[in-house]
């Protein structure tokens, strides 16, 4: 390994996770939301998935270097959407064993002890475009046996529903502050798929509220390309505001 | 053709308590804040509310108006959750229709198209079935063609309004809207599916001047769905009206920092002109203790 690379920050493999979340995704809308996976669309807009599309996170379709190239107003975003043709990676106040995600409030949803942001576009989003999560502070606050309020769908919320609901449901990735997760078990339940390097699986474990499945042989988050730091150090983020959203 | 000009004051004449209305722009972006401000002058109160809610929802909501909220957020933007319909929430103060973005959206078509529901691939499998008990399902009378099946949809009920509340950037004295910004939101949409309709915007002028500089595509709200118009120059402060002006981000700051018997008394204790020259002394005494 060279001496670039073994200064790297776990914000920084978080960038890795969450930018390989659009790799082979085609010509579809990433829709990042928080820092860390602001700059890994971009990052993966600029080398392995030049075909994907951003936005400026108001109407406008833009380019990396923010080049106007198309008008993506609310409705039509939402068409965008229920038409399948992007992938969002959204964040999570809780999420649970299956994937179900929170982002409405904590407690009794009748008298919540703590109102958040609202169910806002998750249902519609889980229901129709792959939706894949971001969770900068990994903990059992978050990762949680069951939510307050089912906002995103998880997978056996979906299979609950019927086909209408599962036939374009996918959650592809969750990815934390300690490593990535999956649902490729046969249960459809949450697996650890790579530790970032530095995190053992004891800590993951400890960090969570339910019982994660965890294979035999863990993969370490792999590592960025001399390329990649250097477009995520000097060209994505020079002011280093993905360091503030992960520590260490 | 008839001048539908009339004074913010004027429209909340026309306003009941207990109606339903709509309210337009998105989370603290291009609100009707002046017709707003009015509603807070009036005793208007017992309202059920439906919108993207941003600081309109706030204030009412910290006013003790909002009976019933029909929305799927309410957020300031720049900071995410809105102060005082967290408070509210918190307090058990209003009863909530918490519905996901784009089922909203299609409650506004319903209406709009004066259609009972439309159906959505959303709301299934979520806890929007389980908090709004009345939601019904419909299944598809026909056969999906990959798939065989006959899916099954919530049937979104349309979100009927007494009356929408919008604001834009030019209007004429008509009821002809035109936006300038980036988006349009759902106010075209607020302005079809409610019984009135009432337009405030930065300036009134004459129809031939909408079009000279800017692109028809702009001309989003027909006079046709409007009842009134209103002029009320920076009518959408604190929140955004691009081109026109951004967020007042330190005013907002300020109104989500100060408690709201506080905030009422120093700001909204007059008329719109009363708040607008608050407004600037505040950013004047800001100035100068820079």
């Amino acid at each position: 390994m060279s001496e670039v690379l073994s200064d790297v920050t776990r914000a920084e493999y978080c960038v890795i996770t969450c930018a390989e979340a659009w790799r082979d995704n085609g010509e579809v809308l990433a829709s990042p939301m928080g820092t860390v996976p602001s700059i890994g669309a971009r990052l993966a807009r600029l080398t392995f998935a030049p075909d994907l599309l951003l936005t400026d996170g108001e109407a406008m379709l833009v380019g990396p270097d923010g080049t106007v190239e198309g008008w993506l107003p609310y409705r039509q975003h939402l068409t965008m959407v229920t038409g399948g043709r992007r992938h969002v990676m959204m964040g999570a106040s809780q999420i649970d064993r299956f994937g179900n995600q929170n982002i409405s409030c904590i407690g009794d949803w009748e008298r919540p002890a703590r109102q958040l942001l609202g169910v806002r576009g998750a249902p519609v989003n889980t229901l129709n475009n792959p939706v894949s999560y971001w969770v900068p502070r990994h903990s059992t606050r978050v990762f949680v046996e069951k939510v307050d309020m089912i906002c995103g769908v998880g997978y056996d919320s979906a299979a609950a529903a019927g086909p209408t609901t599962t036939r374009f449901h996918r959650i592809p990735r969750v990815v934390s502050s300690l490593g990535v997760f999956d649902f490729a078990t046969p249960d459809r339940s949450m697996r650890l798929a790579s530790l970032h390097p530095g995190v053992t699986v004891e800590e993951v474990r400890e960090a969570t509220g339910f019982e994660l499945t965890v294979p035999e042989k863990v993969p370490y988050t792999r590592e960025p390309t001399g390329e990649e730091l250097e477009l995520i150090r000097e060209v994505l983020d020079p002011q280093g505001l993905r360091n503030r959203e992960v520590k260490g | 053709m008839s001048d539908k000009t009339m004074s913010a004051d004027e429209v909340v004449g026309r306003l009941e308590s207990g109606m339903t209305i709509g309210i337009g722009g998105w989370g603290s972006r291009r609100k009707p804040m002046a017709l707003v401000r009015a509603l807070l002058r009036s005793g208007i109160t017992d309202l059920t509310v439906v919108s993207y809610g941003g600081p309109d929802v706030g204030m009412l909501a910290a006013a003790g108006r909002i009976r019933k909220l029909v929305a799927a957020f309410a957020t300031l933007d720049s900071i995410p959750l809105e102060p005082h319909y967290r408070s509210a929430r918190e307090s058990g103060a209003l009863e909530l229709m918490e519905i996901d973005e784009a089922m909203f959206m299609w409650g506004l078509h319903a209406a709009a198209n004066r259609l009972p529901f439309i159906p959505v691939r959303a709301g299934v499998g979520s806890d929007v079935m389980r908090v709004n008990p009345g939601l019904r399902t419909v299944t598809s009378p026909y056969e999906d063609a990959s798939t065989g099946l006959q899916e099954t949809f919530v049937a979104m009920p349309a979100l009927r309004m007494d009356a929408a509340l919008v604001h834009v950037n030019r209007a004429d004295r008509l009821g002809n809207g035109q936006y300038l910004g980036p988006d349009p939101y759902f106010d075209d949409l607020f302005c079809e599916a409610a019984d009135t309709a009432y337009v405030s915007c930065e300036r009134i002028v004459d129809t031939a001047e909408l079009t000279k500089e800017a692109a028809p595509q702009t001309l989003l709200i027909k006079r046709h769905s409007v009842t009134g118009v209103v002029e009320t120059p920076n009518g959408a402060h604190f929140t955004s009206c691009a081109p026109d002006y951004d967020r007042d981000e330190g005013f907002q700051r300020l109104y989500a920092t100060t408690p709201w018997p506080e905030f009422t008394e120093r700001f909204l204790h007059g008329g719109e002109k009363d708040y607008q020259s608050a407004v600037q002394a505040w950013h004047a005494l800001e100035e100068e203790r820079r």
